[in-house]
């Protein structure tokens, strides 16, 4: 996935339009727009406002009401629970992998980064069905975990598991490309004149990785909330125990609750929506401060 | 305390602890899973295994799969690359909002995505409506209109709206860095406007183009949640091969539902391969610049 960091462009008019070389003609440049812009008004904003549009169809007073639900706040407590747990464990892999892989050199490197890029690559519905075929009751550990009375698969922790799972390369994909191009001199600096590991990684690598590992998070946040498919195969659906709020969308909207069912989905959209905004917002304060720095 | 040691190759501390914490991480959580499903599908003979990832129905699905994101991602690669010139070369009003909103597919659940075009694309939606018997522009398709949602166009939109982003955010920076000299180049050597684009443009934004286009393709092939709602779900005609893999499930054939999978996923490592031979070849052209 290509969503790494990148600098504001100069001013398109005075780079490409006011030069003859790469300018189009002004029929080409306005069909270009309308096509364009067209496509990107029918295909993403008009599926954003239709969500809010169909969870407002009744007015705000049902819209309030389908949220202020028993299920629905239990949807949001897994929701959140579920996050909880898969941000800081990857978080965590994230660290660890950019720094064995940015500040080392050793064999297989390029296949480690391969196979940190699976989850990406796989369909949610497989990986959901990778831990059912462990800890289902057809699974590997099935009968053993029956006869100890754990459940996994159709319960909290096989939501957890598969939420970890597809939310896995996401702080990885990161930092690993941003901190293999801000190379090691500063670490080593640190460490001839005498920092511990620790203290070269939180004075003199954290300052530089901040803004990627922000933006690795909140990306990996909103997949963790959002993720659908996968914790569908595991969740077995028990109302108000092992539903996330997709989860909960789908279920009303498949009881034809659909004002109830846009309500929840509207949560998630604007979930969607912040995320964007502090995304533009990491962009523009990393775009500073290499301009700072430069 | 530290040690010079900068004599030796490994100057930076902290390799053994986070090696190891990454492979055991990774095989706990991915490497491991994975082995469960290829072993659980040799598990029962290569007939069964056979029977089972090639029945009609299951056919059915990877002809609408493969097909379908196949033709959203060349639709995608044409508009990810028009939308991509017009934010890194135009002026609009709007310009940073367009461009911050390419990413919500990214970042909308798929499951507010799929039931949102539903709403959007069935017959009493906003669109859908004006194709539908008696709508706007029912009648340049017959006397009964056109169905979207609910048949396999409904699977293509939604393969288009997940996909969108991967062609514009890999074109996109490519364009950014591209200096206008060879432009430049050729104008003054006398090319037209198209004639640049076609022989010094295009070929430099390819390898992304391609890259796009594979990531986006291999996204919708697996994709699930946006599209279960929009498709109806008829067997033979509108089931997605991620869906065949829940039915199975559900009628708790796991060996079914296993083949399914082994198929997907030995798609997916070839696709990724396929796209980490294309970044390789990426990377080389623009440091070659």
């Amino acid at each position: 996935m290509s969503a790494a960091l990148h600098l504001a462009p100069p001013r398109a008019r005075a780079k490409y339009q006011d030069n003859p070389a790469t300018r189009e003609a002004p029929w080409v440049r306005r069909a270009l727009l309308i096509l364009g812009l067209g496509f990107f008004a029918i295909f993403l904003v008009l599926p954003l406002v239709a969500v809010f549009t169909e969870a407002l169809r009744k007015g705000w007073a049902v819209y309030f009401a389908s949220l202020a639900d028993e299920e629905t706040f239990s949807a949001i407590r897994l929701t959140l629970i579920a996050a909880a747990i898969a941000v800081p464990l990857n978080l965590v892999f994230g660290l660890s992998a950019s720094w064995l892989i940015a500040k080392h050199e050793f064999r297989g490197k390029q296949l480690l980064i391969t196979l940190i890029d699976l989850p990406f690559s796989v369909s949610p519905v497989v990986a959901g069905l990778m831990y059912v075929l462990i800890f289902g009751a057809q699974g590997w550990f099935g009968p053993w975990l029956q006869a100890h009375d754990v459940k996994i698969i159709f319960a909290v922790p096989g939501i957890v598991l598969a939420t970890v799972l597809v939310t896995f390369p996401f702080v990885a994909r990161e930092l690993i490309p941003l901190m293999q191009a801000q190379g090691r001199d500063e670490e080593e600096a640190a460490t001839v004149l005498g920092a511990s590991g620790w203290q070269t990684f939180r004075r003199v690598t954290l300052p530089n990785i901040k803004w990627g590992l922000l933006y690795g998070v909140i990306l990996c946040n909103a997949r963790a909330m959002g993720e659908f498919g996968a914790v569908s195969v595991v969740s077995g659906h028990v109302r108000g125990l092992t539903n996330t709020l997709p989860l909960h969308v789908e279920i009303l909207y498949n009881e034809y609750q659909f004002a109830a069912a846009f309500a929840v989905a509207s949560l998630l959209a604007l979930l969607a929506l912040v995320t964007l905004v502090i995304k533009q917002f990491i962009e523009w304060r990393a775009g500073q401060s290499t301009t700072k720095d430069a | 305390m530290a040690s010079f040691s900068l004599g030796r190759r490994r100057v930076l501390p902290g390799f053994a602890p986070t090696l190891g914490f990454t492979l055991f991480y990774l095989s706990l959580i991915v490497l491991v899973p994975l082995a469960a499903v290829f072993l659980k599908s040799s598990g029962h003979g290569w007939d069964a295994f056979w029977a089972a990832a090639t029945s009609p129905r299951v056919m059915a699905s990877y002809r609408l799969s493969f097909g379908a994101s196949l033709i959203a991602a060349f639709i995608n690669l044409v508009f990810g690359l028009i939308l991509a010139w017009c934010i890194v070369r135009y002026e609009f009003p709007g310009k940073k909002l367009v461009d911050a909103l390419i990413d919500l597919p990214f970042a909308l659940p798929t499951a507010v995505a799929g039931i949102a075009l539903t709403a959007l694309y069935a017959p009493n939606g906003w669109v859908g409506s004006l194709f539908a018997a008696g709508g706007l522009l029912a009648p340049l398709f017959g006397e009964g209109g056109a169905k979207i949602a609910f048949t396999p166009l409904g699977v293509l939109l939604a393969l288009i709206f997940i996909g969108l982003p991967f062609i514009v955010r890999t074109v996109q920076p490519v364009l950014e860095d591209m200096e206008t000299e060879l432009e430049e180049a050729a104008a003054s050597l006398g090319a037209q406007r198209w004639t640049t684009f076609r022989y010094v443009v295009l070929p430099t934004l390819l390898p992304a183009l391609m890259t796009g286009f594979a990531l986006a393709f291999a996204r919708a092939v697996g994709e699930y949640g946006s599209v279960i709602f929009i498709a109806g779900n008829i067997p033979m005609v509108s089931e997605i091969t991620p869906l065949m893999i829940i039915a199975k499930l559900e009628q708790y054939d796991y060996v079914g539902a296993t083949a399914i999978a082994a198929v997907m996923l030995i798609f997916s490592f070839v696709l990724l391969l396929a796209i980490n031979g294309l970044q390789a070849w990426s990377s080389r052209r623009g440091s070659k610049r």
